[in-house]
């Protein structure tokens, strides 16, 4: 095996980066991926609680850089998926106990073993965006349909190919089908005009990430969820499947049609 | 792409605003940079050849992911001066 290395970054904050990549990650072991999930948001950990295992952490990244344990000590098994870990950030530190050169360390140990190493980038542009990207060969950028979502994610793609990181792929999330039928949202084609990038997925709004989240369970375990549905698909692509885009609108109309039929709504 | 109060829809705002932001955002020029670079091209220009400084149109247009800067310069209509 020689792992493939996913960073899922944004520029924006709370456009819904943790949520893809412990998603994509669960997704990819579903799949029978080997999986490793790396937190890259030193100081602010989330990752551990939305993937459900913050009971177990006992050692973080930052102890792995400064010796203090074995990388195999901080990665924490997750409870469903027995080829699924997680790597936490530490919460007591704060980015600069990171470097680019650390992360590139961290991933080529990590590469001779496993399928995928996703890293959840933090939110800005500054070190820990630098670190999440040092390792990465192929880059995510998660954006939502609106108006400064858009414009720090071109931000984040001006970066990226000024680094020389190639051009990333895009993740359009939480679009709301009814608002762009409204054209009161922007639509996934006005998005992919704007930033001039492929688009590799878009996940429809939906509640059930948040129960997901609640739960410590992604919504890709939810067979029933559109979103998991769209992070499903999104996990087949970057395996190099051809998936066809869900048809957004028309499933919508479908479903409203379908709950006023049966008296749902 | 109108409702009834004659009010263009959000999302079109919202896109016709991105555009222009991201287009200044990328190439770093701010509006009034544009205008100042407007009006020294119109000083060289018109050393060498007579233009109608009002009609001169410039921006910047998105092509993908790259820029291009645009100029409409119209040259002034002039009857010519021929030497005898």
């Amino acid at each position: 095996m020689t792992a493939q290395v996913i960073t899922v970054t944004s520029g924006k904050g709370g456009v819904g980066k943790t949520t893809a990549v412990a998603n994509l990650a669960t997704a990819l072991a579903m799949d029978g991926r080997k999986v490793v999930c790396i937190d890259g948001d030193i100081g602010l950990r989330n990752l551990d609680v939305i993937m459900g295992l913050e009971n177990r952490i006992v050692y973080d990244i930052v102890d792995v850089i400064e010796g203090r344990c074995k990388l195999k000590q901080a990665m924490i098994r997750d409870k469903h998926y027995p080829d699924m870990y997680l790597i936490p950030a530490a919460q007591t530190r704060d980015k600069n106990a990171v470097s680019p050169s650390d992360m590139i360390r961290i991933c080529n140990d990590l590469r001779a073993d496993t399928d995928f190493v996703i890293i959840d980038s933090p939110a800005g542009i500054e070190r820990g965006f630098r670190n999440a990207i040092a390792a990465a060969d192929r880059v995510l950028v998660v954006t939502n349909p609106e108006v400064s979502a858009v414009r720090d994610a071109d931000r984040v793609v001006g970066i990226l190919e000024a680094e020389e990181k190639g051009t990333p792929s895009l993740i359009l999330n939480r679009l709301n089908p009814a608002l762009v039928r409204n054209n009161d949202m922007l639509s996934s084609e006005d998005v992919l005009d704007l930033l001039g990038i492929h688009l590799i997925g878009v996940v429809p709004e939906d509640e059930s990430v948040i129960i997901g989240s609640n739960r410590g369970a992604p919504v890709v375990t939810d067979p029933k969820s559109r979103a998991g549905q769209a992070f499903r698909n999104i996990a087949k692509r970057i395996q190099g499947q051809d998936v066809p885009f869900m048809d957004l609108e028309q499933q919508n109309v479908l479903w409203t049609a379908f709950q006023r039929l049966t008296g749902r709504k | 792409m109108f409702n009834f109060f004659g009010k263009k829809r959000s999302a079109e705002s919202a896109k016709e605003r991105l555009q222009l932001v991201l287009v200044h955002d990328r190439t770093d020029l701010t509006p009034a940079q544009l205008e100042a670079l407007k009006d020294e091209l119109i000083t060289a220009i018109s050393r060498y050849i007579e233009i109608d400084p009002d009609a001169v149109q410039i921006g910047l247009e998105r092509d993908g992911r790259s820029q291009r800067l645009v100029a409409d310069i119209p040259l002034r209509s002039v009857s010519r001066h021929r030497a005898g």
